[in-house]
């Protein structure tokens, strides 16, 4: 377990340790991590107001020859601080598989097709109440030889920033009901449920259009803490 | 799935959303916006900062993205095939004579922060407060090497004997 140096009351969640997860064994730290005075979380972030975003960044549905194969789908949802106040004008970025869980990166070998039509990338700027949306299409399962029969469960890799340096996440949307999420290892890196429940999307009647696509809600809170106080006894992170 | 908030506290805080892996693709969301000259090259004071990412057993790491904050400017690069990346910074001046590092990878299932301190600082390294906190013999680990080519290096070690020094906050 990943350690804060002299503070053995915090704890990480998830842990850079987290076995179950290969591709971690190498590459998480092992030395204690050294804490930052308070000084850093005050010192801004970088701002993205003027970045070159169109909203067409916004739609990863149209290709260059076509519309892009798959179950169209509004990813909508607002990125707000922890006290619940709106990160306005910040760029979020996302990526996925494709409708067959293809990328299109030179590293993916599964055997599945790509699609002239989908790049499964896109971008933009949240709005003045922190809101984003994207078009896209419903990412498939893929395979990832983590152990024997290994899939991913469907998601969404996003990437946000918020008003602060220290409120920069990464993380992946889910989808609900999924059956794979209890057996993902990078899923269930997050050990607190409570927490986990945070990234699966929630299925949106308001964003659902009639006749064209379905609507999924995901809202995103970003913190300025790594690492919080843990209470061993209740199990249940403050 | 809507924001959340804590069940108690008289603050009732938003849950945070947990972090995940950038994962092996990070490329195709992220390669669009690097942006590796924090300071125009060429201009005064401009240096490049070089650096390789390996793992634990000194593999490189070619798919890891770095990004750093030298406020007003950011900046970020992704690792080539032989795990390297490259900026043009120029050396914070005042106080905080330092810039910050999020380091992020598959295999990491959240980002890693690290400080790069500047060789020619002795005297400020020597009294800086953070330093002081780090043991005495992983120091050399945030203070970037005068590169023969008249740059800088900082090597970012994951794991192992010369891990790097990461922090929490
Ligand atoms: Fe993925």
């Amino acid at each position: 377990m990943t350690q804060v140096a002299g503070h053995p009351e915090l704890r990480l969640d998830p842990d850079y340790e987290s076995p179950e997860y290969r591709s971690s064994a190498k590459r998480a730290p092992r030395q204690p991590l050294v804490l930052l005075s308070d000084s850093l979380l005050d010192s801004g972030g970088p701002v993205f107001g003027e970045t070159p975003v169109t909203l067409s960044d916004a739609d990863l549905t149209l290709g260059p020859h076509g519309e892009a194969q798959g179950q169209r789908i509004n990813v909508s949802g607002r990125i707000l601080d922890s006290d619940g106040r709106p990160v306005a004008g910040q760029l979020v970025e996302l990526w996925q598989a494709n409708a067959a869980g293809r990328y299109r990166h030179a590293v993916d070998s599964h055997a599945a097709p790509l699609d002239p039509n989908f790049t499964g990338t896109g971008r933009c700027l949240t709005g003045p109440d922190g809101a984003y949306r994207f078009v896209t299409i419903a990412p498939g399962s893929y395979p990832w030889g983590n152990h024997p029969n290994a899939w991913r469960p469907a998601h969404l890799h996003f990437s946000v920033f918020g008003r602060l340096f220290t409120e920069r996440l990464v993380t992946q949307m889910y989808f609900p009901g999924d059956p794979l999420l209890p057996f993902d290892p990078i899923f269930n890196s997050v050990r607190s449920q409570r927490d986990r429940e945070r990234m699966v999307s929630s299925f949106d009647w308001d964003t659902t259009e009639e006749g064209w696509a379905l609507g999924y809600r995901f809202d995103i809170v970003v913190t300025g803490h790594l690492a919080t106080p843990f209470e061993e006894a209740s199990g249940v992170r403050r | 799935m809507t924001a959340g908030r804590e069940p108690t506290g008289p603050e009732a805080r938003l849950i945070p959303t947990p972090s995940q892996t950038v994962g092996p693709y990070l490329r195709i969301g992220m390669e669009w916006m690097q942006a590796k000259d924090l300071v125009a090259p060429g201009s005064a004071g401009a240096v490049t900062l070089v650096g390789t990412v390996t793992d634990g057993d000194g593999e490189v790491v070619p798919d890891a993205v770095l990004e750093l904050w030298s406020p007003p400017a950011w900046g970020r690069s992704l690792t080539d095939d032989g795990g390297s990346y490259s900026f043009t910074v120029v050396k914070p001046a005042g106080a905080h004579r330092h810039m910050e590092m999020f380091v992020f990878a598959r295999g990491l299932v959240r980002q890693l922060l690290t400080r790069i301190y500047f060789p020619d600082e002795t005297d400020a390294n020597l009294v800086d407060p953070l330093l002081a906190r780090v043991p005495e013999q992983r120091r050399e680990t945030l203070i970037a090497k005068r590169d023969p080519s008249g740059g800088l290096r900082f090597d970012v070690r994951l794991q192992g004997p010369d891990e790097t020094v990461f922090f929490a906050y």
